[in-house]
């Protein structure tokens, strides 16, 4: 959409330190409805901790963000859930043990009463997953099988399904094809190109030309935690973006 | 023959959890099974069964609390210690002349009172892992018991205090005998055990339990305040060890100061007998009632059989790495790929 309308999500300033380590300094990034961010760098760059300032994993030493024009202060991931901000980590943070559905409502599951009791809602749950993994086309066995169950491009379709099972305005996805085979790499992209589509924002933090060329619309690179350019897509190539990564203009 | 492949995973697919949740049991049957053979008159005459209740009462409690905590990927290796000095501050506060109905609340408050400083210890104090809190705890509470009784046993509790381990439900109104009566701790154990059961199954907090032991930076991530769940968890532990000691306050009459020693070690085994998985996430309430019954029952059929108290360490070791290798063996099934 065009850049001239408000941004769903906007980071003016971010600073972080970890004791005497400057991860971040002084960053800016926004994202727009229904537009793919993509966001580059080398490794120790500092993306992965702009997502977790983002996801309100970490706090920021300085610097603010605004949600859709208002400026909010994350203290947990529970805050920046709660805006609609959802983040899917590199890690995947699923719980192998558990069954798609509970991973996927984990932390937010549906509870009937009965009489003075909270029961979790098995049935609702069951049937919340099947009804979302269809919209996102979406295929396993069963909403009952267990996470640790899965291949690897499954569980980041279950990881992606997770993060946009409540009306997300925005998702962060930190590194969504590593670890996949090339066949479920097309399969990942797909579901980003949906979920544009239905007006979500969505940031990408990619070390593949290829991911960030097929989703991205706007990319931005990150070196030694700061700003270092930013274009949008049509108007780079992936060699320039190349040369960002390693610090070259 | 895909199709026959195809067939025979989902068959795979089917049966393997029935396995994981129900194998068990499979072993206990077997086990009273053999019990029976080896003794038909003795072993499932009610006089016994009941006796196997009564003895397994109160570490089937210190099993349950140290299976939530081996569900968060934790370990409590101070429930005995807990039992202990619950126990020896309950006899404290009868001697006193305290009303019964405090004297049975003392160490129910005590015990919790104990798990929550584990909890808080574990996480404010982020020691690098449970088992180091916990171990330091085993000498403390139990040093703490041995200092408030001043190391000698303290003896004679009444009859509403002895009621949970002592007390008998009588059945003649079934007809039955007047030697078949109910002894209330096995009520205690059913009540207790279906509350847990549901609690860890049906509720968020238990949800949340198994997801901090499947992976707790997916918990954390998830919103799920992990500290708060395990400060929960490791309070619940030590409240079950009270009310185990109130249990053994029934059944003995006595504060002791051996009250409880190792029995950290039999409730650990219960719990990996029963199919718990040290690396957290994995087991169950059931599974840990069998794991308690089996090692209750091994010890009372031995006894029965005048085997020595010597075998019975090398048969309950053995039975310990045995259950555990036939979980390796089926998960090796159960993740093929």
């Amino acid at each position: 959409m065009s850049s001239t309308s408000n941004p769903l999500l906007e980071a003016k300033g971010i600073t972080k330190y970890f004791g005497t380590i400057t991860a971040l300094e002084n960053v800016n990034l926004k994202v727009h409805a229904g537009e793919c961010l993509g966001v580059v760098g080398d490794n120790g760059a500092g993306k992965s901790t702009l997502m977790k300032v983002l996801s309100g994993l970490y706090k920021p030493s300085a610097g603010s963000l605004f949600f859709q024009g208002k400026e909010e202060i994350l203290e947990s991931p529970r805050d920046s859930q709660n805006l609609g901000l959802e983040m899917v980590y590199q890690d995947l943070a699923l719980a192998g043990n558990l069954p798609i559905g509970e991973n996927i409502f984990l932390g937010r599951e549906p509870t009937k009463n009965l009489g003075f009791l909270k029961l979790l809602d098995f049935n609702k749950i069951k049937e919340l997953t099947n009804a979302h993994l269809d919209k996102l086309k979406i295929n396993v066995k069963s909403a009952d099988q267990k996470v640790e169950e899965l291949s690897g491009g499954q569980r980041q379709a279950v990881a992606i399904a997770r993060s946009t099972a409540f009306n997300a305005k925005v998702v962060i996805m930190d590194e969504p094809t590593a670890a996949l085979a090339i066949k479920e790499v097309g399969k990942v992209l797909d579901l980003i190109n949906s979920l544009k589509k239905t007006g979500v924002g969505v940031i990408v933090i990619s070390h593949r030309m290829d991911d960030i060329f097929t989703v991205c619309d706007r990319v931005m690179a990150l070196f030694q935690g700061t700003n270092f350019a930013e274009s949008s897509l049509s108007n780079t190539s992936r060699d320039e973006v190349i040369g960002w990564i390693m610090g070259k203009k | 023959m895909e199709d026959k492949d195809k067939k025979i995973e989902s068959l795979h697919l089917k049966l393997i959890p029935y396995f994981e949740k129900y194998g068990i049991l499979l072993l206990l049957v077997l086990m009273i099974l053999v019990m029976h053979i080896l003794q038909p008159d003795v072993f499932l005459s009610w006089r016994n069964v009941t006796n196997v209740f009564k003895q397994i009462s109160w570490q089937s409690m210190l099993a349950l609390g140290v299976f939530m905590v081996i569900v968060t990927a934790g370990i409590d290796l101070s429930v005995g210690s807990i039992m202990m000095l619950s126990l020896m501050i309950l006899a404290v506060v009868a001697k006193a002349g305290a009303p019964w109905f405090i004297v049975v609340l003392t160490p129910l408050i005590a015990g919790f009172l104990c798990g929550l400083f584990n909890g808080l210890g574990i996480t404010l104090l982020r020691m690098p892992h449970p088992f180091i809190m916990t171990l330091g705890t085993l000498y403390i509470f139990r040093g703490a018991g041995n200092l408030i009784s001043g190391g000698t046993p303290i003896s004679g509790f009444t009859d509403e205090v002895r009621y949970l381990g002592h007390g008998r439900i009588d059945l003649q109104w079934l007809g039955l005998e007047k030697s078949q009566y109910l002894p209330v701790s096995l009520v205690l154990i059913a009540i207790v055990y279906i509350i847990f059961w549901i609690f860890l199954n049906k509720s968020k907090t238990g949800k949340w339990i198994y997801a901090i032991g499947g992976n707790p930076n997916a918990a954390r991530a998830s919103g799920i305040n992990v500290n708060k769940i395990l400060i929960i968890v490791y309070s619940l532990c030590g409240f079950l060890s009270g009310i185990g000691a109130l249990i053994l306050a029934g059944r003995t009459d006595s504060g002791y100061p051996n009250a409880g020693l190792q029995s950290e070690l039999d409730a650990i085994a219960a719990c990996i007998i029963g199919g718990a998985s040290f690396f957290g996430g994995r087991g169950t309430v059931l599974g840990v009632f069998a794991g308690v019954m089996i090692m209750g029952i091994l010890r009372n059929g031995l006894n029965l059989m005048d085997v020595s108290s010597f075998w019975q360490q090398v048969l309950i070791g053995s039975i310990i790495v045995l259950a555990v290798y036939i979980d390796v063996l089926r998960r090796d099934i159960g993740t093929r790929k």
